[in-house]
């Protein structure tokens, strides 16, 4: 099934991608509309990271078609940062593109201000804590101004309590500067606060299973309501609740390649 | 492998050695052996004095940091470009790490006899045997720096648009500082080792040669000078290459 034509900024058309005789992606299509936020979720290994590789170029399918804009940035689970660098480099690191030095250095400040880490400009990655890390990888991903933000899994290798603070930073970040952003992760209920629009992905090879609208604007909590019963949705999609009494129900979208 | 320092000053680190120089003393005054073959502190302190002061121990130092200089530039200024090339290309490694491995498992040692029928006695064959002793060193730890770095760094240089050229000099270059420098740490030292038995048998001068040279003339006196010469050197060229692991760009390979 092929998508209708709509001015999408990522789009897979009947992408399938195999490593060697393993399947990962079987006629795969999806399509992120500008300043849309979707999150995918689905169980370790259907392909998650794959796909996002498709995304970002860095790898290309086995058979069918990737359109995708022309600067993309990825975020990376953790170690993204360069070590050689002070966080101060690393953040200007994401701002190479652009032309004058003033302009650099201005734009870095401003986007140390935004992750609130201005004190720790002459600091070396090994000597931030993981979330600082992530904060900085942020904010480096952020100053590319590119429009398709990739995420795998960016918070997993932070407590939960640091998850929860970068996921209110995130939301808040995407406020001020505004971007396309597809996320993939295993945590549903990060997946529901964060995102437009929830991806379930089958076990491999990957197809969406379904697809859950939250229509209440970001930022919002993750004990809403209606983020409440996406995650209820979810689990149940994933076979991990039961069936039973769904809470408020979320709005169901519409089902596609199922 | 940083270096100990102690809080109460240098009066610690001089202890070991003030021991030893006691031991030394007492075992030379219980006369198990002559004294030709067994000197005291004293006649080698003195044979120090006499033969820095004629500055012989100073022109064969200075002989042999310069061979130790020249074959350790020379092993690191090609060895890290050949390891680079290895590290990059998986064909390159299939075809020439066998070799590798081969040369730096063969002692350097073994080239002496022809290092001496090709190259002669003096500073040449020394160079070379210092080189043969570091360049394998070099070239393997290179190709493993190489080969290890992290996929995630050419991802997000890809990201940032950091190609050709600067990919080596602003990504693979800075990632492989820290083993690279450690290497050299220890071709370094190794290069100090064999540059005495290069000189011991293919030379006129250095270091190597004064043991010889005392050797012969059975002074055992001007013996344990020069090994006291060699060591200190040893230990000052090390203090030197160690503060390359102070650059506070690499140090992040040092400190997790
Ligand atoms: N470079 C590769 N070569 C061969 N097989 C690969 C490669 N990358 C991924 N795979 C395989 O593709 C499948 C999907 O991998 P992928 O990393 O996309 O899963 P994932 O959904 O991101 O999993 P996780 O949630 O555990 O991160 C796996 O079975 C994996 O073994
Ligand atoms: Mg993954």
């Amino acid at each position: 099934m092929s998508l209708p034509p709509t001015e999408a900024l990522l789009r897979f058309d009947r992408v399938s991608h195999s490593f060697g005789a393993v399947e990962v992606l079987s006629e795969l299509s999806l399509a992120v509309q500008p300043g849309e936020f979707v999150a995918l979720v689905g169980p370790s290994g259907c392909g998650k990271t794959t796909l996002l590789n498709l995304g970002s170029g860095w790898i290309e399918p086995t058979s069918g078609r990737v359109d995708r804009p022309a600067g993309v940035r990825m975020v990376f689970q953790q170690d993204g940062l360069f070590p050689w660098l002070t966080v101060w480099d690393n953040v200007r690191l994401g701002l190479r593109h652009l032309a004058d030095e003033a302009g650099r250095i201005r734009q870095a400040g401003v986007l140390l201000e935004l992750i609130g880490l201005t004190a720790f400009r002459a600091h070396y990655p090994h000597q931030l804590s993981g979330g600082m890390r992530q904060r900085v990888e942020l904010a480096r991903a952020l100053g590319g101004g590119t429009d398709l933000l990739l995420m795998d899994e960016p918070f997993s290798s932070v407590d939960y309590l640091t998850r929860l603070k970068l996921r209110a930073e995130l939301a808040r970040l995407l406020r001020e500067q505004p971007r396309t952003v597809v996320l993939v992760t295993h945590d549903i209920e990060e997946a529901a606060q964060l995102a437009d629009r929830v991806l379930v992905l089958s076990e491999r090879p990957a197809r969406i299973r379904d697809e859950v609208h939250l229509k209440v604007p970001r930022p919002r909590d993750a004990t809403h309501p209606d983020v409440v019963a996406a995650v209820h949705r979810i689990l149940t999609e994933l076979g991990l609740e039961g069936d039973a009494e769904p809470p408020a129900a979320a709005s169901r979208g519409p089902e596609i390649d199922r | 492998m940083s270096s100990v320092r102690s809080s109460r000053g240098p009066w610690l680190a001089l202890a070991g050695p003030a021991a030893l120089v006691a031991l030394w003393a007492a075992l030379a005054s219980l006369g198990l052996f002559p004294e030709s073959l067994f000197p005291t502190p004293l006649a080698v302190a003195r044979g120090l004095g006499a033969e820095l002061s004629n500055f012989r121990l100073v022109n064969d130092a200075i002989a042999s940091l310069f061979r130790v200089t020249a074959g350790f530039l020379l092993a690191a200024g090609l060895g890290v470009p050949a390891g680079l090339l290895l590290g990059h290309s998986a064909r390159a490694r299939e075809a020439l790490l066998p070799l590798v491995n081969f040369f730096r498992s063969l002692s350097p040692l073994a080239w002496i006899p022809f290092a001496i029928l090709w190259l002669g006695i003096g500073d040449a064959p020394a160079i070379f045997l210092i080189f043969m002793a570091a360049f394998f060193p070099v070239v393997l730890s290179t190709t493993a720096a190489v080969a290890s770095i992290p996929s995630v760094y050419f991802r997000v240089a890809r990201d940032v648009g950091i190609e050709g050229a600067a990919l080596l000099r602003e990504v693979t270059l800075p990632a492989i500082a820290p083993q690279v420098i450690t290497a050299l740490r220890v071709t370094a030292g190794l290069s100090w080792l064999v540059v005495v038995a290069a000189e011991m048998i293919a030379g006129r001068d250095g270091l190597g040669f004064a043991i010889w040279d005392a050797r012969n003339g059975l002074r055992t006196d001007l013996l344990v000078a020069a090994m006291v010469v060699i060591g200190l050197i040893g230990v000052a060229l090390d203090r030197l290459l160690v503060r390359l692991t102070r650059i506070p760009s690499v140090r992040w390979g040092y400190d997790r």
